[in-house]
């Protein structure tokens, strides 16, 4: 079949992209393949695992079940986008210190869906983390130190 | 994934009449769409991107209740003030449901038209036999594993479970979904398979859903939704109930009830025998475990979801006497 592709002007992490893409491109594709972008992680691609976690306008969204398309005119944050001017984001020095990961693939979607759990005012309680992180998982088995990582974090961001 | 052209709509009129067209399909949120067309059972030649429209994603409240945008998404409408206070099912229908991110980007409309998991239909490469896919190529799941497939509703052309919680939750408080000037009831947008299981939707190519409506109700206002699942969290449901209950000024003597059953069924299952069951008499345990049993009359299990009759009655029993303690 014809291969036709489309104009998509991106916003990602504060840069504009101007791409050519076939419109089945979804956004994971577009962040790993064509902008280099690759602390994206591609993990179940069927929204399933949560290791492609972006945001979309400050949303968590899944990016591999969105087309590049779709966010045109939208701003879209990475792990890339994260830290400010070579500072850690509170999120991300609490994986560090609270040891929240082991093999680490799935961390970056665990921090960008942590800092939106966060915002949301989702992250009271232990109890609340884990319902609220549950579409992150982590294969090694890192939750009881992921859901320290993001009470810690928390309590840093609301002090 | 088969590539398509993208039409991003700037009215809602001009996408209904981009939707109309052969091979063309709206997308929302693309949760299931984008899922389905990896996995080779949507094929779509156009999609119609409605994303962009504006103005119908509000959540309004009134004396009569709540009116639901076909855009709002799932995330804001669990959270929202109006609606956990007095559609408490519906919000939790709704936060229990997907994760986080799924919630953010799934709308209103489009999980009203969410397909179902089974895992036969999923799989057309393996499975090319799947009367909801190809109408008269056989069902695969019957006779296959059928752990998560339905006890109620089903034909002998398909067994396909209804996977939605959000759905159950708004047939049990008679919602009413707005396609454009047209107005359904909610247990009436779904079909039972019979012998067209391909047929899920009482929707026309060209329509679409532009809002639901929730009537307010003293039983909406006391309501519960009880998800029981095979791990805690992002999961769907082994079986649910959505529940709401009104009492006479004794708080004790059950003036409306409402019962509806998900991940057991075919379609979002009102079950209507629980409800009459139980109207007019007082709550206590054994009358509410006797009533609840009548939830799955009728139910034809597969062998390995035979745990499914045993357990809905259980969840519907425990939410209603659950609400029965906050009298």
């Amino acid at each position: 079949m014809t291969k036709t592709t489309i104009p998509v002007h991106l916003d990602i992490n504060g840069d504009h992209h101007e791409l050519r893409l076939e419109p089945r491109v979804t956004l994971l594709d577009a962040l790993r393949d064509r902008l280099g972008l690759t602390g994206t992680k591609k993990g179940c691609d069927h929204g399933q695992c949560g290791a492609c976690t972006v945001h979309v306008d400050g949303e968590r969204v899944l990016a591999c079940l969105t087309l590049a398309a779709q966010v045109e005119g939208r701003t879209v944050t990475t792990i890339e986008g994260l830290a400010r001017e070579g500072e850690m984001h509170p999120v991300q020095a609490a994986f560090l210190e609270q040891d929240a990961f082991q093999c680490g693939y799935c961390t970056p979607g665990q921090i960008m869906s942590a800092v939106a759990c966060i915002r949301e005012g989702h992250a009271g309680s232990n109890e609340e983390i884990r319902e609220y992180m549950a579409g992150n998982l982590c294969r090694c088995g890192a939750y009881p130190h992921i859901v320290a990582a993001v009470r810690q974090a928390a309590l840093e961001v609301q002090s | 994934m088969r590539d398509f052209s993208y039409l991003r709509a700037n009215s809602l009129d001009a996408a209904r009449e981009a939707a109309a067209l052969p091979g063309a399909m709206l997308l929302a949120g693309g949760t299931t769409l984008i899922d389905l067309a990896k996995c080779g059972v949507a094929e779509p030649e156009t999609l119609v991107d409605i994303t962009h429209l504006k103005g119908l994603d509000s959540i309004e409240m009134s004396e009569r209740g709540a009116t639901i945008g076909a855009l709002a998404r799932m995330g804001h409408v669990a959270d929202h003030a109006g609606i956990r206070s007095r559609f408490p099912a519906v919000s939790e229908a709704l936060w229990q449901a997907a994760s986080a991110q799924i919630r953010n980007m799934a709308t209103i409309g489009g999980n009203l038209m969410q397909r179902t998991r089974c895992p036969y239909f999923r799989d057309p490469a393996n499975f090319p036999a799947c009367n909801k896919r190809q109408p008269g190529s056989g069902c695969s799941a019957i006779g296959g594993v059928t752990r998560g497939h339905a006890v109620l509703g089903t034909s002998d052309a398909c067994i396909a479970m209804y996977p939605g919680d959000l759905a159950v939750a708004l047939v049990a408080f008679d919602a009413i979904l707005h396609l454009g000037e047209r107005q359904i009831p909610v247990d009436d947008f779904f079909l039972l398979p019979g012998t067209t299981p391909d047929r899920e939707h009482a929707i026309a190519p060209g329509e679409m859903i532009t809002a639901i409506e929730i009537p307010g109700s003293a039983s909406a206002r006391r309501s519960t939704y009880l998800k029981i699942r095979d791990r805690q969290s992002y999961e769907f449901a082994a079986a649910s109930a959505a529940v709401g209950i009104e009492f006479e000024p004794d708080h004790r003597t059950i003036r409306d009830l409402r019962v509806a059953l998900g991940g057991v069924a075919t379609k979002p299952w009102r079950a209507r025998a629980v409800e009459d069951a139980l109207k007019g008499k007082v709550l206590e345990p054994d009358a509410v475990s006797a009533a609840s049993l009548l939830a799955v009359e009728g139910a034809v299990d597969q062998g390995a979801n035979h745990y499914k009759i045993e357990l809905a009655p259980r969840v519907v029993a425990r939410a209603i006497l659950k609400l029965g303690e906050t009298a």
